[in-house]
């Protein structure tokens, strides 16, 4: 009945058939898409007028900012606005964690690989999993109530300290680093432990001298997205790490990060004072870090694909 | 004379910068079936998708000429190519019913097109269920899931909820190739059966198949068509040399 | 030998960080469920927290955690879902694409006191409303939204082409292939990854400790009234979640059950984050078993 009507009628595009529903939907999920990228920018230039305005505004020296120890911005005749010891904090807890947890997340990759991919994955694999789903401030509270107070009795020191946010962030990084380096070695070629068992070599032979080298930019990857998280990490790192203002002299000093200062901070000090702009000012940093790590984890996924 | 229902007119089609159809032209004949054959990536499944522009999806695909439809030229920008495949039906490869129940399978495009009281719609679906020889075989399940089908009576359950859009061309993607022989014989059948209402337009890599089957053949290599004739002369009396090497089994 | 040795120390190597692996994850859940199983009770889940006094419990933090959650999920999933949509289905590859790309890559490492700084500017300051559930529930919507956009995206490109190819061609927009074909066979997919996702936003507090705050006004359970100040469903009163809670009692309260409170919490927190995780596991193998069972 419908094919009655001419072919022009029927076959070309007049707006009166269907396509308004199509239309439709194609603009709701387009302003979905939009939503995302105008939440990253305005967040990019929020965060980034917001926090040059302790510099712009306030005239504190970005220079003394990043490179001064003296943190004191209550002292009303002779504010100091040193971030130093926190930037270092940030930094020193990230490589340390790092390299705490990097050789045992990729150590457990390749025993679910390949010393005993059947059971290993079958337990491993969902102990990672559980890992990844405790929240960070249940690390924290941990650490608060059984690292610290091991520490102070065992090793010395208040337990409060650079080597307690080490162990938490450590622990908390390590199922990324796991799970990304699983992968990693998961994908690689059979032909690549065949060719090297074929030659006579033992299987850490073949791990060291073939796998690792070829997995190596996939690996790196993992380690800097684990790095990414321990940098931004707040509340956990907040709990156990002392929180004070000067440089640590060594593992069992208390310290301070980044965020653990926002974290604590930002809340009581009065919103738009000088001292609450150098917490935006610091906000600043983990957003310009985090898009540093974004570009590391490009590079290293663009050498990848060139191999 | 019989009547033609397509004129393709110096048809090329592209996928970026590589040309997969070199300006080719043929009618297809009304109500009749036509087996386009030659070794695989010959073009002819290239131009089967361009009929209905399902070779729109693919990223980079244009085509560039024309095919005549009911004086309209199916390659236009103009063209609503949601209301052309309603007019212009296909039937693919692998057998992919939706995974929803056999009736279900049938109705949803139906409901799409408004069709919305129960009775007409139950007797779309005996209709063309009975056109596609499946009838006798579900009727008492209609409402199972259609993946519980054995894989030849996916493939006609696939063609009856295709002609239950009452097109005018089927084109048919090598339907058979992934069946058994016994389902192969069926949907061949049912092939022949639809050529009284429908206009056929098959791929085939199957010999045997086009022969037995189709009016006409069309045989591509390498994106040329080399000869469109009667299938009978084709199979018995090719003009051109390769065809004959071709339907010899010498390359392909 | 030396060689043959050298595998079998790194072999013994790679078993032991196994072993250590493993051992954490027992040391932290036998820690947690044996310190705070002793302090869940019925009256520890069901009557309100203390500021200074011992005995609190936490019947409003774990309200205000899946009321935020709840809100949350409401904003965030059809974003996603769009967002996933339009990446699986709408985007070209292009620069357009790219940016999108990128951008839910930068959504997604971005520490969340990052995100919590971002809702103090926005949902707090800059609207005026301070401390509010909603905002909290819009930040943790910037912190959930890419994961559900990539979970989305993964779940509808891998649904078969040949389901989305059968009803293209017969005359179905790609909209209503998508609501009709692409969706339902995606939706186990993304279900799993939307409780996955939910156990995340359960467990987080950095994004929420400048956005719903570090405290809960009385609230009157008997009070439906979502524009009455002590209604729990208020939207726009501040909240204290059961994450945030823990956290602000280990370092700012005052009460001196510090430490039974906080392992009751944490136990119901893991707890939760844990039956979250388990079902979404059930739900994927369950589908999984349907699928091959009809194969």
């Amino acid at each position: 009945m419908e094919k009655i009507m001419p072919a022009k009628d029927r076959l070309l595009k007049s707006g009166k058939n269907g396509l308004g529903n199509e239309m439709r939907g194609k603009v709701l999920v387009i302003l979905c898409a939009v939503i995302m990228i105008s939440v990253t920018i305005s967040i990019t230039i929020f965060l980034g007028t917001k926090g040059l305005q302790s510099f712009i505004k306030n005239g504190v020296s970005p220079i003394e900012f990043i490179t001064s120890t003296k943190w004191n911005p209550t002292n009303k005749a002779n504010p100091e606005y040193g971030a130093f010891p926190f930037i270092f904090g940030s930094f020193a807890v990230t490589f340390l964690s790092a390299l705490v947890a990097a050789p045992l997340g990729i150590g457990a990759a390749i025993f679910m690989t390949e010393i005993a991919p059947s059971w290993g994955k079958k337990i491993l694999q969902p102990v990672i999993e559980l890992l990844v789903g405790i929240p960070s401030v249940v690390y924290g509270f941990i650490g608060l109530s059984v690292l610290v107070p091991f520490i102070r009795e065992n090793i010395g020191g208040l337990g409060f300290s650079l080597l307690a946010g080490t162990i938490v962030l450590s622990i908390m990084i390590l199922p990324t680093i796991t799970s990304i380096a699983t992968d990693a070695m998961s994908s690689l070629p059979k032909s690549l432990r065949e060719g090297s068992y074929a030659l006579g070599a033992t299987r850490w032979q073949t791990i060291r001298k073939v796998l690792i080298p070829a997995g190596l930019p996939t690996l790196l990857t993992a380690v800097i997205l684990g790095m990414a998280r321990a940098f931004g990490e707040a509340l956990a790192v907040q709990m156990v790490i002392g929180n004070v203002r000067d440089l640590p002299s060594s593992f069992l000093d208390a310290s301070a990060t980044l965020t653990t200062i926002i974290t604590l901070n930002m809340g009581h000090t009065t919103y738009g004072s000088v001292e609450n702009n150098t917490l935006w000012s610091m906000g600043l940093i983990l957003l310009i870090m985090s898009f540093v790590f974004i570009i590391l984890i490009r590079y290293f996924s663009s050498r990848r694909k060139m191999q | 004379m019989s009547e033609n229902i397509l004129q393709v007119r110096n048809l090329e089609i592209y996928y970026g910068d590589k040309r997969a159809v070199n300006g080719i032209s043929m009618d297809v004949e009304k109500n009749a079936i036509t087996a386009l054959i030659g070794p695989s990536g010959c073009g002819k499944s290239t131009f089967l998708r361009t009929i209905n522009r399902m070779n729109d999806l693919i990223p980079g695909a244009r085509a560039e000429g024309e095919i005549i439809y009911e004086d309209l030229n199916l390659l236009s920008d103009q063209m609503n190519v949601v209301a052309l495949r309603k007019e212009i039906g296909m039937v693919f490869q692998k057998p992919n019913p939706f995974p929803k129940s056999i009736y279900d399978n049938i109705t949803h495009a139906l409901k799409y097109n408004r069709i919305k009281k129960k009775s007409q719609l139950d007797e779309i679906v005996e209709e063309s269920l009975r056109k596609a020889a499946l009838w006798d075989e579900v009727k008492d399940r209609l409402h199972k899931s259609a993946l519980s089908l054995s894989g030849g009576q996916q493939q006609r359950l696939c063609i009856a909820r295709t002609i239950a859009m009452k097109p005018t061309v089927v084109l048919l993607d090598e339907p058979s190739s992934a069946l058994d022989p016994i389902s192969n014989a069926k949907v061949e059948e049912l092939i022949i059966e639809l050529k009284k209402e429908y206009s056929i337009i098959i791929v085939t890599h199957n010999m045997g198949q086009a022969s037995r089957i189709s009016d006409k053949t069309a045989f591509f290599l390498s994106g040329d068509l080399m000869e469109y004739d009667v299938t009978e002369k084709i199979f018995t009396n090719p003009s051109n040399q390769k065809t004959e090497e071709y339907i010899s089994g010498r390359f392909g | 030998m030396t060689s043959k040795s050298a595998d079998r120390i790194a072999t013994g190597v790679f078993i032991v960080i196994a072993v250590i692996i493993v051992s954490i994850l027992v040391g932290l859940f036998s820690y947690i469920l044996v310190k705070g199983l002793t302090h869940i009770s019925l009256d520890f889940l069901t009557s309100p927290s203390s500021n200074v006094r011992a005995g609190g419990g936490i019947r409003d933090q774990l309200f205000n955690s899946f009321y935020i959650l709840v809100l949350t999920m409401i904003i965030s999933v059809p974003l996603g879902l769009g967002g996933g949509i339009y990446m699986a289905e709408y985007a070209k590859p292009g620069k357009v694409t790219n940016t999108i790309r990128s951008c839910i890559e930068v959504l997604s490492s971005l520490p969340s006191i990052v995100i919590g700084m971002f809702g103090l500017l926005m949902f707090v300051n800059l609207t005026g409303w301070g401390y509010t559930i909603l905002g909290g529930a819009l930040a943790l919507t910037v912190f959930n939204l890419p994961v559900l956009v990539r979970v989305s995206e993964d779940a509808i490109r891998s649904v078969p082409r040949e389901l989305k190819e059968g009803s293209l061609a017969l005359g179905i927009t790609h909209w209503h292939t998508i609501k009709t074909i692409l969706l339902p066979s995606a939706f186990p997919s993304i279900l799993t990854g939307a409780i996955l996702a939910s156990g995340r936003v359960f467990g987080e507090a950095a994004a929420l400790l400048f956005t719903a705050g570090l405290s809960t006004p009385r609230l009157n359970y008997l009070d439906w009234n979502p524009f009455s100040e002590r209604s729990p469903l208020n939207i726009f009163r501040p909240a204290e979640t059961l994450a945030v809670h823990i956290w602000s009692v280990n370092t700012q309260g005052l009460i001196p059950d510090i430490e039974e409170v906080s392992n009751g919490s944490a136990a119901v927190l893991v707890i939760s984050v844990l039956l979250f995780n388990l079902l979404a596991r059930w739900i994927g193998t369950r589908i999984h078993k349907r699928i091959t069972a009809t194969k």
